[in-house]
């Protein structure tokens, strides 16, 4: 092979390997929906499910009682308070309920948050659905204000045996905040 | 093409020598200048971060904080782990790779040497941006070296510049690592098959394809902490429907093959000593090939055991345990197939045999912690302690350093034409050997007591271990300074050194003059089957 001969097929090595690296550098940011999917379809990382109300089939198992608790927070940089009304209730597996939540806006101006909701155990969650959230849209609140937050939920009738507790938790963010 | 021309030129008259003046080293493309440059800034790099490491140790003499605020402690620990991987022992290797991969099969230079310059040259830069944080208001970054958001992002102005940093050292080794592969595949001699090749060759083979596969996943993910910094994006942010561990799975993914990436070319290093000093060919020479391309498949599929403790469900921990667990059946392979080589050889203790031997023997010890930390309920109890610090500088300083050390001492006669003193050599070893393991092993048992790391000072039962540990740790600072004064010493004067240098070597490189023309193999040798690996 002579050298130009071996420097036009380096030239094209080098090029094909290049690819490659822009290959990988795009899977990197195709990982974050592969894993949101994975976490989707799976249930990990207490991602809920949503369901219309008309899709229930309306099967209730009046047999048994879960218990399902409600935590609050809210992020620091937000300057509000938020809190669930009741902490816990019993509830039967297939039966629709619902669940209020209070903000307030305790600084001098309006902000946006987006609640974001996580379940614990992580098994649970995919037995976990919500046909109405406050968390589906960001929530504006003016200076001072107060508002009831509603939630309508359902825990599926094939929630593992051994689940006896649900715990439902919201964090509330600065929607627009960078960081 | 330009390259092309100037390339054909070189070789009208190749018994020309270097340019003369300093500026031969800014503009050079020759594959042993570039070597040499890559080893020394390894050097300087093994100092600064060896500097911070010496802080750290001074501040965990005793518990109470005496010389270094929290803050302060937090950039050392950070700067040290960034410095020592990415500015140590990753170019260290590629040194070594461009030092030797076109001598040992033939080739008369790197295939791309142009973009070999640019490779090295971007290091520098690379390394100004991110140490000049020490000197920003905020200080340099201090929330570790995984860069974990969101606590990365809370460093103010630093955090450009070490995103920067990453960026510009991961294109630095994804370009000398392309190289690596194209002169692997398009530059050998006639008669240099893929396996007669060097085992060294095979190594940096195979670790160039990690470097290329996973170091364009690190700078995603550092793009993603970037947009999320400036640019309002959401990845790792939970109020944007982002999630700060989805940061870890994607950081990981690239992560542990890194652990690879700097061990690989060491399995390689250590290869070649091993059967030059017990002249006798490398035992299973096919399986350590097999072998070292298992351990770089199965590297892409343990990522979270770095994470076990972040809540995932019991399928995935038992996936990632026990994958993990099977990477210790090809790396069992290999470290079987050093001792059979030792067996029954004619064996004889050289410096560079020293280092590889004790490489052997204590990169088995950070092995096995490192199945300890595999298991997955062991791990919540290690998770985050002394017991990982120790295990992976067990892996890391008496894996890679100790085999950077000896292929060091085992090249360096042929790369300067000159014997470096043994008797210092083995000075260097001894105190490196003995102070290393005062200093690492206590580790194991203030992990296991509970201590955890990246913290300035400890409860009071700590003390004991923190002491040994932090006396183990300034012998094998100062221990390095003979090191120093030993390259330097052999790089201007000594003992002339034979081509052959060593008895037992074989290779290539053995064949040319010691030290090599500036030139070397313009014509492709003839490959004996005496000179390949076995």
């Amino acid at each position: 092979m002579s050298q130009s001969d071996t420097n036009r097929a380096n030239r094209r090595a080098a090029g094909r390997l290049g690819l490659v690296v822009v290959a990988m550098f795009g899977f990197g940011f195709a990982l974050v929906p592969l894993y949101n999917v994975f976490c989707e379809l799976t249930g990990l990382n207490g991602k809920t499910g949503v369901v219309e109300a008309s899709a229930l089939d309306g099967a209730v198992d009046e047999s048994r009682l879960v218990t399902v608790q409600f935590t609050a927070s809210v992020n620091s940089r937000l300057p509000w308070e938020f809190a669930p009304l009741k902490h816990e209730i019993k509830v039967h597996p297939g039966k629709i309920y619902e669940a209020t939540f209070v903000a307030r806006n305790m600084g001098s101006v309006a902000k946006v948050g987006q609640a974001v909701p996580s379940v614990a155990p992580a098994t649970a969650s995919k037995y976990f659905d919500k046909t109405e959230c406050f968390c589906f849209t960001e929530q504006r609140f003016e200076a001072g204000e107060v508002r009831e937050l509603p939630l309508r939920f359902v825990v599926d009738t094939d929630l593992p045996a051994q689940i006896r507790t649900v715990t439902l938790s919201y964090t509330f963010f600065e929607r627009d905040a960078k960081g | 093409m330009s390259t092309a021309t100037t390339h054909d030129e070189h070789h009208e008259h190749h018994d020309h020598g270097p340019e003369p003046g300093l500026l031969r080293w800014v503009f050079t493309t020759n594959h042993k200048d570039i070597g040499t440059l890559y080893l020394l800034f390894a050097l300087l790099m093994f100092f600064v971060g060896g500097a911070l490491a010496m802080g750290i140790r001074l501040e965990l003499f005793q518990p109470g904080l005496q010389f270094l605020d929290p803050h302060r402690f937090n950039q050392f620990t950070t700067m040290h782990a960034l410095i020592m991987i990415f500015g140590a022992v990753m170019p260290a290797f590629v040194g070594f790779a461009n030092w030797q991969i076109p001598i040992m099969i033939g080739a008369p230079d790197m295939a791309l040497p142009r973009l070999n310059n640019w490779s090295f040259w971007i290091l520098p830069f690379a390394f100004t941006l991110l140490i000049a944080t020490f000197f920003m208001p905020g200080g340099a970054p201090a929330g570790g070296w995984t860069m974990y958001p969101p606590l990365v992002l809370q460093g103010g102005a630093n955090v450009p510049f070490l995103i920067f940093a990453v960026h510009l050292m991961g294109i630095s080794s994804v370009l000398g690592a392309i190289n690596i592969i194209v002169t692997i595949f398009n530059m050998r001699a006639p008669g240099m098959s893929l396996l007669k090749m060097p085992l060294f060759v095979w190594t940096w083979l195979i670790t160039a394809y990690l470097l290329v596969a996973a170091m364009p996943v690190l700078a995603g993910a550092v793009t993603m902490l970037l947009t999320d910094k400036f640019f309002g994006t959401a990845f790792f942010n939970a109020a944007g429907g982002g999630d700060p561990v989805m940061f870890q799975h994607v950081f990981w993914f690239f992560g542990h093959p890194e652990v690879y990436i700097m061990i690989l070319p060491a399995f390689g290093i250590i290869s070649q000593i091993i059967p030059t000093f017990c002249r006798k060919p490398l035992f299973g020479y096919e399986s350590m090939v097999y072998a070292t391309a298992s351990i770089a498949f199965l590297s892409f599929v343990v990522w979270a055991h770095h994470m076990f403790t972040v809540g995932m469900p019991l399928s995935g921990e038992l996936f990632f345990m026990y994958t993990t667990l099977l990477i210790a059946v090809p790396t069992g392979v290999k470290v079987f197939n050093w001792v059979s080589t030792m067996w029954r050889g004619s064996m004889s203790f050289e410096t560079p045999m020293l280092w590889a031997i004790s490489f052997v023997v204590l990169f088995t010890i950070g092995g096995f912690s490192g199945l300890m930390l595999a298991i997955v309920p062991a791990d919540f109890q290690y998770h985050d302690t002394y017991f990982v610090v120790a295990h992976f500088h067990y892996v890391l300083v008496t894996g890679a350093v100790f085999a950077i050390i000896a292929g060091a001492y085992y090249w360096l006669p042929k790369w300067t034409g000159h014997m470096y003193n043994e008797t210092l050599g083995k000075w260097h070893f001894w105190l490196s050997a003995i102070s290393v393991n005062v200093l690492f092993f206590p580790q194991h048992f203030l992990g296991l007591a509970g201590m955890p790391r990246r913290i300035p000072d400890y409860a009071i039962q700590f003390a004991d271990w923190n002491w040994v540990s932090s006396v183990g740790g300034f012998v094998f600072g100062i221990s390095q300074l003979l090191f120093v004064y030993i390259v330097f010493s052999t790089i201007r004067g000594g003992e002339k050194a034979t081509n052959r240098v060593w008895e037992g070597a074989h290779g290539l490189e053995w064949s040319l003059s010691s030290p090599p023309g500036y030139h070397t193999f313009a014509t492709p040798p003839q490959v004996s089957d005496a000179e390949a690996h076995s």
